[in-house]
């Protein structure tokens, strides 16, 4: 039995989002810029899919443009609102953001741009006075996530829009893992540039959204083609958005069932902490998605946690440095502070509608003796023990 | 998902020699651990030895591991490995031993064969009463301030596992892996040690050359000198450059005056031609004759 909790990497295609795409990859192939109408009926099919995802938003279908993915839409939306204001040059966003924002930042520092990213305490959360004292007249752009991909944890998006607002920067946030887990309404927002993934919300992989509020004068990342009004070029992946809007379709019917997710996975995460000594919940604290818990496991590491679980058929996933081949662990933990002890032991297990109470027995029943079993092997056990301390200090100095 | 070999995956799920060793207090047995890694850098492995000191060899052997998967392997291949063995024989064992008895670690997991290695002979030095300090004061300065690495940890690596890129070292040894304000020392690390292997090679032969009874030529004939510059040319030089979509050819010689035509990718850039130009003349000096002088015409 395959046991998958990772649905903040990625989710199965819903089986009725793969039959809405078929046809379009088969004998449906028309391009819908064609100037004849076996093109053309496809053209009518994204602009139902676009009314769809529109919907889930609580946008307008002319405020939607289809992508390839998060990471486009990240990359898109700072280009858009630094070429919206050209001669502001300070870009203020946080710690704890996905790469496909990180890694833009940093490029632009390079490149003469100023960056401030906001700290989180331990729970994972900003504060918002921070926020409020790095804001400049000179602030071009403030990005936020909605919510943590590692953690869960969400930000008071409308208040930090407000923020930005108040001080004439564009507000984007990177609403990936939050779209189609927690309500999104647009309608009565401060959000100018809003970024989802297809792949995270039963849609398949490669396919994505950027919303961009009405009257935002936004400037094109891709040129070319005058697809999406010109604003995003290339052929449209028709199978793909069809996919996209079937599968916002469906998130939007399923929020209202979200709470069993919620259920679950707090069984899970009681149901951990109860058998287990020396765990902890990070972010536990702060209001989180409904599908998410990161788990620290003190005193052992989490890739070899993941193979014990993975020898159970259960996937899951950690930020543990040893998982991702850098040298690092996870930005998120590090920047929310975590002890050592629990740093490089945290995993992930990230629910989905298609989640069951078996799964979820599952893991309980395992757990525990994976983490006995390691723990035997470790040579660490308690806070106290004097080689961890002077190491410790060792490292810091 | 990484891509461990079989053994890795049966000794993490079935180690071999998990634990620690209390000591027995019996005659002719001693008892002794080694550690290195802290929790902070993700991974510490704590070996424990039974010594026979009667016969200077090994009895036992187990480990205390925290990290990842090929972490714990590496820790239980090690003890397997080191059972049976006399210490001046474990101290011969590299870290390219336990990886050769797991069937290979992935290059970025080359550091976890690297700390089996270090806990052994830190179990040693301290079994033989070398001081641990004392050993480390031996170790250099540091290179990497982020991990705490010596330039003599990243000399060791370099040539036992012939590494030769900057991010070769870092996998082995995780230096340059944090800030990475360290990197240019490794690179000239890395050169030092590529250069020291070229003095050994080249001393060799010479001594070699000596004991046959081959002079190095004092004075060559014009011909002579054409030929040999065409033939470092032909093998030392244009090979590189052909690769990167340039090239070069000998044009004239006149007198130490060679002239050459520098062509493609490189010819087209006046910086790398100046480049170029010193580093061919470098090699004739080196390989022909030390007067020689280049020009590109
Ligand atoms: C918060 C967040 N932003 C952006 C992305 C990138 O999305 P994509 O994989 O579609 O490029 C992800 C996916 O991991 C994410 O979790
Ligand atoms: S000093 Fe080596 S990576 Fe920072």
């Amino acid at each position: 039995m395959l046991t998958y909790l990772d649905n903040n990497a990625t989710t199965r295609t819903d089986p009725a989002v793969l039959e809405a795409m078929l046809p379009y990859l088969s004998e449906l192939y028309g391009n819908p810029s064609s100037m004849h109408s076996f093109g053309g009926q496809v053209g009518a099919v994204i602009e139902e899919a676009r009314e769809q995802v529109a919907n889930l938003l609580g946008a307008e279908p002319t405020e939607i443009i289809f992508n390839s993915c998060g990471s486009e839409g990240n990359n898109t939306a700072i280009h858009a609102a630094l070429a919206a204001q050209p001669e502001k040059r300070h870009i203020v966003t946080t710690a704890v953001e996905h790469p496909a924002i990180l890694a833009v930042c940093k490029h632009l520092e390079k490149k003469g741009y100023g960056v401030t990213y906001l700290s989180v305490d331990e729970r994972g959360e900003l504060d918002l006075l921070e926020l409020e004292a790095a804001m400049t007249g000179g602030t071009a752009l403030v990005t936020t996530m909605v919510a943590n991909n590692e953690t869960g944890v969400i930000f008071p998006v409308e208040q930090i829009g407000a923020i930005a607002k108040a001080y004439g920067a564009t507000f984007h946030v990177d609403a990936v893992q939050a779209v189609g887990k927690v309500p999104i309404n647009l309608s009565q927002s401060s959000i100018d540039l809003l970024t989802l993934s297809g792949h995270k919300l039963h849609a398949p992989k490669g396919i994505g959204a950027l919303y961009v509020r009405k009257g935002y004068r936004f400037r094109p990342f891709l040129l070319g083609g005058h697809q999406e009004r010109g604003r995003r070029a290339g052929t449209h992946n028709v199978p793909a958005i069809v996919a996209l809007g079937k599968a916002a379709e469906l998130a939007q019917t399923h929020l209202a069932y979200v709470k069993r997710e919620a259920d679950l996975r707090d069984r899970l995460e009681h149901g951990i902490l109860a058998t287990i000594s020396d765990t902890v919940v990070n972010g536990g604290g702060a209001p989180r998605l409904p599908n998410t818990t990161n788990i620290g496991f003190k005193y052992i590491e989490g890739e070899a946690i993941l193979f014990m679980l993975n020898k159970h058929g259960i996937c899951a996933s950690s930020g543990s440095a040893c998982t991702s081949g850098s040298l690092d662990p996870s930005h998120v933990l590090t920047a929310m502070g975590l002890p050592y002890t629990t740093l490089h032991g945290s995993i992930r297990f990230s629910l989905s509608r298609y989640t069951t109470e078996a799964e979820i027995g599952q893991v309980l029943a395992v757990m525990p003796d994976i983490v006995e079993r390691l723990r035997a092997m470790s040579p660490f056990s308690n806070d106290q023990a004097g080689w961890l301390q002077e190491r410790d200090l060792a490292i810091v100095t | 998902m990484w891509d461990y070999s079989e053994k890795v995956l049966e000794l993490f799920y079935n180690p071999l020699n998990q634990g620690s060793i209390d000591d027995p207090n019996q005659p002719d047995v001693a008892v002794v651990f080694g550690e290195v890694g802290s929790i902070a850098c993700g991974d510490a492995l704590r070996l424990h030895l039974k010594v026979q000191p009667s016969t200077d060899s090994i009895l036992d052997a187990r480990f205390q591991t925290f990290g990842c998967t090929s972490a714990i392997a590496s820790s239980s291949a090690l003890t397997e490995i080191i059972k049976g063995r006399t210490l001046d024989q474990a101290l011969h064992i590299t870290n390219r031993d336990i990886a050769d008895f797991l069937g290979g670690l992935p290059e970025a997991k080359m550091h976890c064969s690297v700390m089996g290695q270090e806990a052994l002979e830190a179990a040693i030095y301290k079994y033989r009463g070398i001081e641990v300090e004392h050993h480390e004061e031996d170790d250099g300065t540091l290179v990497c301030t982020c991990y705490g690495i010596s330039e003599k940890k990243i000399r060791r690596a370099i040539a036992e596992n012939d590494l030769s890129t900057v991010e070769q070292v870092t996998n082995y040894v995780k230096a340059g892996g944090g800030c990475g304000s360290c990197l240019a020392g490794i690179e000239d690390l890395i050169l030092d040690a590529q250069q020291s292997v070229e003095t050994v090679r080249a001393a060799a032969e010479l001594a070699v050359e000596r004991e046959q009874g081959i002079q190095p030529p004092i004075s060559l004939t014009n011909l002579q000198k054409i030929t040999m510059i065409q033939t470092v040319l032909d093998k030392e030089v244009r090979p590189v450059l052909v690769a990167d979509g340039g090239d070069v050819s000998l044009h004239d010689v006149e007198g130490d005056r060679v002239l050459v035509k520098l062509q493609g990718a490189c010819g087209s850039c006046p910086s790398s031609t100046e480049t170029l130009k010193y580093a061919i003349e470098a090699k004739l000096q080196d390989l022909v004759l030390p007067s020689l002088v280049v020009e590109a015409i």
